[in-house]
């Protein structure tokens, strides 16, 4: 049975700006389905008393004091990035802000 | 024809006031060069791990307990996924189902009534970088100094109905913020950031209307300017029959009108998911109460105690509760100088006009009780006229001086030597015999005239009511003189 559509595959790789060619849609939906279906055995666990966790690891409230360290040099954090001036990374033109 | 009713929401970002950013150590200093201030966590690269920040934690409990929020017992964090160049690592650490806090509430003072205002939810979350643009140019420009910075985002019930009361909201969320130390509140620097959602209903409709969000307010006269300017768009859009769009507008200052923004996303399709590189918190029962315990008095409480202790107006105390170094000024002075009225009447007339005038935000004064003591207590004893008062303490302000030291070794102590005055009266009276043969004539005016001779000629440190007297006398007395 298939619960991804095609048309979910194009609207997710578009928000991971992934490109995949539009005759390949129906065969990424399938695969993941496939994914999917293999998750989807674990749905069979019953969890009803079980609270719901994002961490496996027994570890909270891990903090830092509010210390202040030296950060990279200008020159060498924009040097990471494909284009820039000065030391200002340069992109291609964003007209909105927000 | 239909009336309408404004429904109106707010979001509101706050920087909070830590030294380092709110997943790692990097500066938060304002203003600092171009990407200066960034290290590999908050620039995103490969196998960095976030850790959060104590202070930026606990200045979020202490906000979300001021404003009577439910502090979460456990909170965690979310990845809020979108690309955007001022984003470096593709998603916003945020929080998304276990907020910080939730289901508080302000009260405001709107019209004559309080207006409790509910706080749907208050949440951690880093700021994203500053674009620059060059209008010249295919180009955009990124600084990175800002990704990472500590926000705390207060979002509002959209319980508001009406401009005004947005406008009193902040402000009075301001005023709470700065109480509480956890933030400058500084819109020129982005310390508080505003975006407003209004929709409009059939009045009396239990369902909300399309919403529109509006940006790019960064002042809080533009959101009550933006909101007006937006229901009266709204209500005009759905008298011609049409359906308002629910989408992102601009505000536009300069135009005073809102304008769409052209989508950089798909509508909201952020695919939060729990943040897999920090791990849950628990927030003890125990801790929230010390917060509760430790908070200072908010600006409520400190209002209601100025009407009551001092006796002042509600408007004087509003001002003086709005702004703490004006409320400061005012009881450390009283303390001393135990007279209320021309104590607030210094404050509310002479200084808040000087620092009107230079557009100065009463949060930046500079000015020691003291020094308005001795000006006050000066004016008591006689020494200087109310004039001299007014200028000496303008220099004050101006040179971080004690009026009592810049009046040392300065001729500017007012003349009461009775002997004194009548000598100068004397003189100017025979020097202006046309004026004396005038106002005896019955023209009131010359009095006028002769009262500011004698001034002239004392250089401003008599007291014109009391040459006034003088000269009414004299001039009423037989002229032997002329006889």
């Amino acid at each position: 049975m298939s619960v991804v559509t095609p048309a979910e595959v194009r609207a997710v790789a578009w928000l991971a700006r992934i490109d995949v060619p539009e005759d390949r849609l129906p065969q990424v939906a399938a695969q993941l389905d496939d994914i999917l279906a293999y998750v989807r055995k674990l749905q069979a666990i019953p969890t009803q008393s079980v609270e719901p966790t994002s961490h496996v690891l027994p570890l909270s409230n891990v903090t830092r004091a509010d210390q202040p360290v030296p950060p990279l040099p200008a020159e060498q954090a924009v040097r990471l990035a494909p284009d820039q001036r000065g030391h200002l990374v340069r992109v291609p033109k964003v007209v909105d802000v927000g | 024809m239909t009336a309408y009713e404004p429904v109106i929401g707010l979001e509101v970002h706050v920087q909070l006031a830590t030294a380092s950013k709110l997943f790692c150590g990097c500066p938060t200093t304002f203003g600092a060069a171009p990407n200066s201030q960034t290290c590999p966590v908050c620039l995103g690269l490969p196998g960095t791990l976030p850790v959060l920040n104590q202070r930026a934690f606990e200045l979020g409990i202490r906000t979300a307990v001021a404003l009577e929020c439910r502090v979460a017992e456990v909170m965690k964090f979310d990845r809020k996924q979108y690309f955007y160049p001022d984003l470096p690592k593709g998603y916003q650490i945020s929080q998304y189902d276990r907020p910080l806090a939730h289901d508080g509430h302000l009260d405001v003072a709107g019209g004559e009534a309080v207006k409790r205002i509910r706080i749907r939810r208050a949440h951690l979350e880093e700021d994203a970088g500053k674009l620059l643009h060059d209008p010249n140019e295919p180009f955009s420009y990124v600084d990175f100094n800002r990704a990472g910075i500590p926000l705390l985002e207060i979002v509002t019930e959209p319980d508001l109905r009406l401009p005004e009361d947005a406008y009193a909201y902040l402000v009075e969320l301001k005023a709470i913020l700065r109480a509480l130390g956890v933030s400058n509140c500084n819109m020129e620097e982005g310390s508080l950031r505003c975006d407003a959602n209004v929709s409009l209903r059939p009045s009396g409709a239990a369902e909300l209307g399309a919403k529109v969000e509006i940006k790019n307010l960064n002042s809080f006269k533009a959101v009550k300017d933006a909101l007006a300017f937006e229901m009266d768009r709204q209500r005009r859009v759905l008298e011609r029959g049409e359906a308002v769009a629910q989408e992102t507008r601009l505000w536009n200052a300069r135009a005073q009108t809102t304008e769409p923004m052209r989508s950089k996303e798909e509508a909201s399709d952020y695919r939060y998911f729990p943040e897999p590189d920090l791990v849950p918190f628990h927030i003890e029962a125990a801790a929230v109460e010390r917060a509760r315990r430790e908070l200072p008095e908010l600006p409520a409480r400190h209002r209601q105690r100025l009407v009551e202790a001092y006796g002042l107006s509600a408007y004087d105390a509003g001002v003086l509760a709005q702004f703490r170094p004006l409320g400061a000024l005012f009881e450390q002075t009283v303390a001393h100088y135990p007279k209320p009225k021309p104590v607030v009447n210094w404050i509310m007339g002479d200084l808040l006009g000087y620092l009107n005038g230079r557009s100065q935000d009463p949060e930046t004064l500079v000015f020691q009780p003291a020094w308005l003591v001795h000006l006050l207590e000066a004016i008591e004893r006689g020494e200087i006229s109310g004039k001299t008062a007014k200028a000496l303490f303008v220099e004050a302000l101006e040179r971080q001086r004690d009026p009592q030291e810049l009046m040392q070794g300065r001729d500017v102590r007012q003349i009461v030597d009775a002997g004194e005055l009548e000598r100068l009266v004397d003189v100017v009276v025979s020097e202006h015999q046309k004026s004396v043969a005038d106002y005896q004539k019955g023209k009131a005016n010359a009095l006028m005239f002769l009262v500011g001779k004698c001034m002239e000629r004392s250089q401003g440190k008599a007291n014109p009511q009391q040459l006034k007297s003088i000269l009414q006398r004299k001039l009423a007395e037989p002229r032997e003189a002329v006889s």
